[in-house]
């Protein structure tokens, strides 16, 4: 696990960065925003202590939140996505469970199971960070539209990113 | 008492995300205008009704009332000024007492619904029929022109608002008098265009852009912003000007309704000369 450790302190600053630098200026007719940055939370491992999920999607959403000038915004949505996280890993887990030693990533689970888990997770982030956009009900369909389509571009997005460092890996 | 920790250290994670959404919650209202705005006066989605009797609660209650009593009093001044008054150079009435003619009348109003992010932008403002408030009349704020009043209810009204390709105002640069029109170009929220300003004219980046007065909407010489930016499209004999708006459109709250007492008379005029 600590040899981990590195790995996602560059993890973390590339993801703001990325977020921040570059996919913030897509606003493709104003539908389309994709927030990549959850995938940091996703890929954390299994054996990731609640509380201290809870900090670092904090931190992080407030690091994307201080330099797009949303306070609070991202923050608010992402500590949502690492609250719920444990449970949708229970919900989807393979019938004979996660092993000891893999990662919540397609290399060890293979793109399909991974896909599921993004798509819950993610839909969920980017509903409540809409509605806080938005801040109120009234535009409803227009918050569902800009979920979804967001959604699929942020998983698009993931999919590339992931298929970067995919490897097949056995699972031990 | 222990069970009561045991209860707390059970569902740690529980509380502790509480407790982030809480701060996260908080820096939004605190720190986001557009939130902060809707968070304050939530008023005319849930009906007035409600809004006041929450408003009577709100710790700003004090503060409300303060800039509410100020807005009122800059509308009072304004309809003193000199702008407001009919003016003639007709050197025949100039002898007589033409000051005393209010051509300008002026009506404080909240903002309290407001649109930035669409293509065709909309403000919703807290008076109607029953305040006098009827269409086409203009709406400025202190800092300059925020729009034109379309469709008035009891006690709301809606308008377009600057930032709204629909709506076009008369505008001149303030210092030579050259005339074109602003429009928005749903770009970006502190940027108008204002084109038909003939090649000829000499226009300084910093210039004021303020309303005509030809439009029977608004009084002449409201700001409405400052030259950005200058472009001369080939082949094309007028400017295209980009103007920084001197309005901050994501932070509306108190603004005023410019009724023309004339402006049937000069509408109805306007219209028997072209027949």
């Amino acid at each position: 696990m600590i040899r981990l450790i590195p790995r996602y302190i560059f993890n973390f600053f590339f993801f703001v960065l990325l977020q921040v630098l570059i996919l913030n200026k897509i606003e493709f007719s104003g539908f389309i925003n994709p927030y990549l940055y959850v995938l940091f939370v996703l890929t954390l491992p299994f054996e990731t202590p609640g509380w201290f999920l809870l900090v670092l999607a904090g931190v992080l959403g407030l690091s994307i939140d201080m330099f797009s000038n949303t306070p609070g915004m991202h923050m608010a949505a992402t500590l949502l996505l690492a609250y719920i996280r444990p449970y949708i890993l229970l919900r989807i887990a393979p019938r004979d469970g996660y092993e000891p030693g893999t990662l919540p990533t397609p290399s060890f689970y293979g793109f399909p199971w991974f896909f599921k888990y993004a798509v819950i997770l993610v839909l969920i982030h980017h509903f409540l960070y809409f509605i806080i956009e938005a801040f109120s009900f009234t535009h409803i369909i227009e918050i569902l539209a800009r979920t979804v389509f967001s959604t699929v571009f942020t998983l698009v997005i993931m999919g590339v990113t992931l298929l970067f460092n995919y490897q097949k890996r056995k699972r031990i | 008492m222990r069970n009561f920790l045991h209860f707390i250290i059970k569902n740690h994670v529980g509380f502790l995300f509480v407790f982030f959404e809480l701060i996260a919650f908080i820096l939004i209202i605190t720190f986001n205008q557009n939130q902060r705005a809707i968070y304050l006066s939530s008023s005319s989605r849930f009906s007035g009704g409600l809004y006041e009797s929450v408003s009577n609660i709100e710790e700003y209650f004090v503060l409300k009332k303060i800039n509410k009593e100020l807005a009122s009093e800059n509308a009072f001044l304004r309809s003193q000024l000199p702008t407001s008054f009919l003016q003639s150079k007709d050197y025949f009435t100039l002898i007589g007492d033409t000051n005393t003619t209010t051509q300008y009348k002026y009506r404080t109003c909240r903002v309290i619904n407001n649109t930035i992010r669409k293509h065709f932008n909309y403000i919703t403002l807290s008076k109607g029929f029953k305040d006098g408030v009827k269409p086409d009349m203009g709406i400025i704020s202190n800092r300059g022109v925020i729009g034109i009043v379309i469709k008035c209810t009891e006690n709301f009204s809606t308008a377009l608002s600057v930032l709204n390709p629909r709506l076009k105002v008369s505008a001149k640069l303030k210092d030579t008098d050259f005339f074109g029109s602003v429009s928005w170009d749903n770009k970006s929220i502190h940027h108008v265009i204002l084109d038909e300003i003939p090649e000829h004219a000499n226009v300084q980046l910093g210039d004021q852009v303020v309303t005509s007065g030809y439009s029977s909407t608004f009084p002449e010489g409201i700001l409405i912003g400052t030259v950005e930016n200058v472009e001369h499209p080939v082949g094309e004999s007028f400017f295209k000007i980009k103007v920084k708006l001197s309005v901050d459109f994501s932070k509306l709250n108190f603004v005023e309704i410019v009724e023309n007492i004339f402006q049937d008379q000069q509408l109805k005029l306007e219209e028997e000369t072209i027949k």
